[in-house]
């Protein structure tokens, strides 16, 4: 369980933000992804966290470890608190190789924490090349590898990642993400995540906390912050979309296709590496679905999910946004106010949601779980869960 | 070179004085560099101040001051006569601390300027990794401000050698004791026909000089090699 409450005043700008989650029932104990525009807080919220800020008031607890709690006086230093830190910038000793970097936190870890094997995640990294270099040589996507890398040896109860992503180009961010997915899901070790980028959080995250002028504006996981109004007022009605998890039923690898059970639908995505039984996260971007009052026919779209209107609530620029209820996991629709009136949309009324299979491409990111179990799972629940893979 | 025993006296004593002030300076300098280029506390400006005071004072002065505060009936030292059996006026540790005194500022400079060129969020790392406040300044700071302590180390060293003010009013100019490079020169120049031998003690002078800025020099360029370079 990972408590965070935090009061901070710093000039003009006031952080006060609370959020706690339970332990996920999966493999790994999860991300929570931090999200929200520059200047929101997100940062501040790390750096109080970690210890390296000093909060007005508040508690910061991990598991059963209270790090800091104002009203009780306990305020664990930054060194002893074992939380690693990923920093934007990687912030790698430069008088000391990679190697060194990474035995810097290695040597000074406590026996207590999740055990780390130092050759696996330099395997899992892809570190080996790269030891006897100095921090100067590496390019910037090697150096948060080898950031990583050192926060995790240091055997932290609790890693955080400040936009690791944000100082490299877009070619080196697609080259990191598919680590950082590894870690999640192979680590015992949960993990804090900043970005400004939703699609980053899509990704990697199991639990959403959108900060918003340093309050937090709405929190839950993926699938439920995905429709919260508030977002689209973060990242805008265009990269507004409902995200819906489900497990592939099948695969027909003749068509590329596989499908899979959202709700009481079905839904179709374009699958050149996805296998039956792997969960899958999809993203339905709200201008991309068609609502229909009745059963479509002759229609090329592959897609054609039974719901109904829950909510109906006017966006910017003469449009509805329309949430729709598909039998458990909701969906976000964009039409335009007159459809809306044409159609008679109203709270309660049955309809069809047509998506193209072809639109949801770029849009399945592999869910929670997806990845084999972690190898060096420690606690009871976590074997367990091994077992029943 | 054809030294006098007389000089070479000078000679070695130039060197012992400097070695000696540097050497008492050193962890006083790293630390008073570091207590103003990473504290904020009230006063700082002022002890800032107060710390390059004798750039700008005439020497004589601070030797003077010295006099006042360590001389036998001074202060300070009558309580480590009374105390220790040291006497520092009128000595060779005497010229040492006169020499610490006048160098120390040019000490300080150099390394504070290193040190704040070494960015702290590397310390802020080396703590969430479990590097206490020693610990993190041994193996972080330390290191990386490394060429401004090998800086200032040789330029207090060389500056040292040459002090004449600050020595000539607090330790004299006592042969085998206090009489230093500058001082001897300047002895020889008062006395008739010593102007060979103060070329001579010039001329070494000259040469301790330039032997003092190329070392400085060469330990800069290869610590910075050693930092930008693969092991």
């Amino acid at each position: 369980m990972i408590e965070v409450v935090l009061k901070k005043r710093r000039g003009a700008f006031t952080l006060d933000v609370a959020f706690r989650t339970a332990d996920p029932e999966m493999s790994s104990p999860g991300v929570i992804a931090l999200f929200g525009p520059s200047g929101c807080g997100k940062t501040t919220t790390v750096h109080a966290i970690s210890g390296l800020l000093r909060p007005d008031a508040g508690i910061v607890r991990i598991g059963d470890a209270t790090l800091f709690d104002s009203m009780r006086g306990i305020d664990v230093p930054a060194e002893r608190r074992r939380i690693g830190y990923v920093f934007q910038d990687a912030r790698l000793f430069p008088h000391l190789d990679v190697l060194k970097n990474l035995r810097y936190g290695a040597n000074r870890a406590r026996e207590e924490g999740p055990r780390i094997d130092f050759d696996e995640i330099v395997d899992l990294l892809g570190l080996g090349p790269l030891l006897a270099r100095r921090p100067r040589r590496l390019s910037g996507g090697e150096r948060q590898r080898v950031a990583l890398g050192r926060a995790l040896l240091c055997r932290p109860r609790l890693l955080l990642l400040d936009e690791p992503l944000a100082s490299l180009d877009v070619a080196r961010r697609a080259e990191l993400l598919p680590y950082l997915e590894r870690l999640r899901d192979r680590l015992s070790v949960p993990m804090i995540y900043v970005s400004h980028q939703f699609e980053e959080v899509l990704r990697l995250a199991t639990h959403v906390v959108l900060l918003e002028a340093g309050r937090v504006v709405a929190e839950g996981d993926v699938t439920a912050v995905s429709i919260a109004p508030e977002l689209r007022a973060a990242i805008g009605s265009d990269a507004l979309g409902a995200v819906v998890e489900g497990e592939i039923e099948a695969v027909d690898s003749a068509a590329g296709l596989a499908r899979l059970k959202v709700g009481t639908g079905r839904l179709m995505i374009q699958a050149d590496e996805l296998s039956a039984g792997r969960r899958v996260r999809v993203q339905l971007l709200a201008r991309d679905l068609i609502l229909g009052v009745e059963p479509p026919r002759g229609l090329s779209v592959r897609n054609c999910l039974e719901g109904t209107i829950v909510r109906l609530a006017p966006d910017a620029a003469r449009t509805h946004l329309v949430e729709i209820d598909i039998g458990g996991p909701r969906l976000i629709a964009q039409v335009t106010t007159s459809a809306s009136a044409e159609l008679d949309l109203r709270v309660g009324r049955r309809l069809w949601v047509l998506v193209k299979t072809v639109s949801l491409r770029g849009h399945v990111y592999p869910a929670l779980g997806a990845h084999p179990a972690p190898r060096n799972a420690e606690s009871r629940e976590a074997t367990a869960r091994t077992t029943e893979m | 070179m054809l030294l006098s025993p007389a000089e070479w006296e000078a000679f070695r004593l130039s060197l012992a004085i400097a070695l000696r002030s540097v050497a008492m300076s050193l962890p006083l300098a790293v630390a008073i560099a570091w207590l103003l280029a990473r504290r904020r506390f009230p006063g700082r400006t002022l002890f800032d101040a107060f710390v390059h005071l004798p750039l700008v004072l005439p020497p004589v002065a601070v030797g003077y001051v010295l006099l006042l505060l360590f001389g036998i009936h001074g202060p300070l030292g009558a309580w480590l006569d009374r105390s220790f059996g040291v006497r520092l006026a009128f000595t060779t540790d005497g010229a040492a601390l006169a020499t610490a005194v006048m160098s120390f500022p040019l000490m300080v400079r150099a390394m504070r300027l290193s040190l704040e060129s070494v960015d702290p969020g590397l310390e802020e790392a080396a703590r969430t990794l479990g590097a206490g406040p020693l610990d993190r300044f041994a193996t972080v700071t330390l290191p990386l401000m490394m060429p401004g302590v090998l800086a200032g180390l040789v330029t207090a060293f060389a500056a040292g050698l040459g002090e004449f003010g600050a020595v000539i009013t607090f330790a004299s100019n006592i042969p085998g004791e206090t009489r230093t490079l500058p001082l001897a020169l300047y002895t020889a120049l008062q006395t008739p026909n010593g102007d060979a031998e103060a070329a001579r003690l010039a001329a070494v002078s000259f040469a301790l000089g330039l032997a003092g800025l190329a070392i400085s020099e060469l330990l800069a360029r290869r610590l910075w090699r050693r930092m930008a370079e693969p092991a």
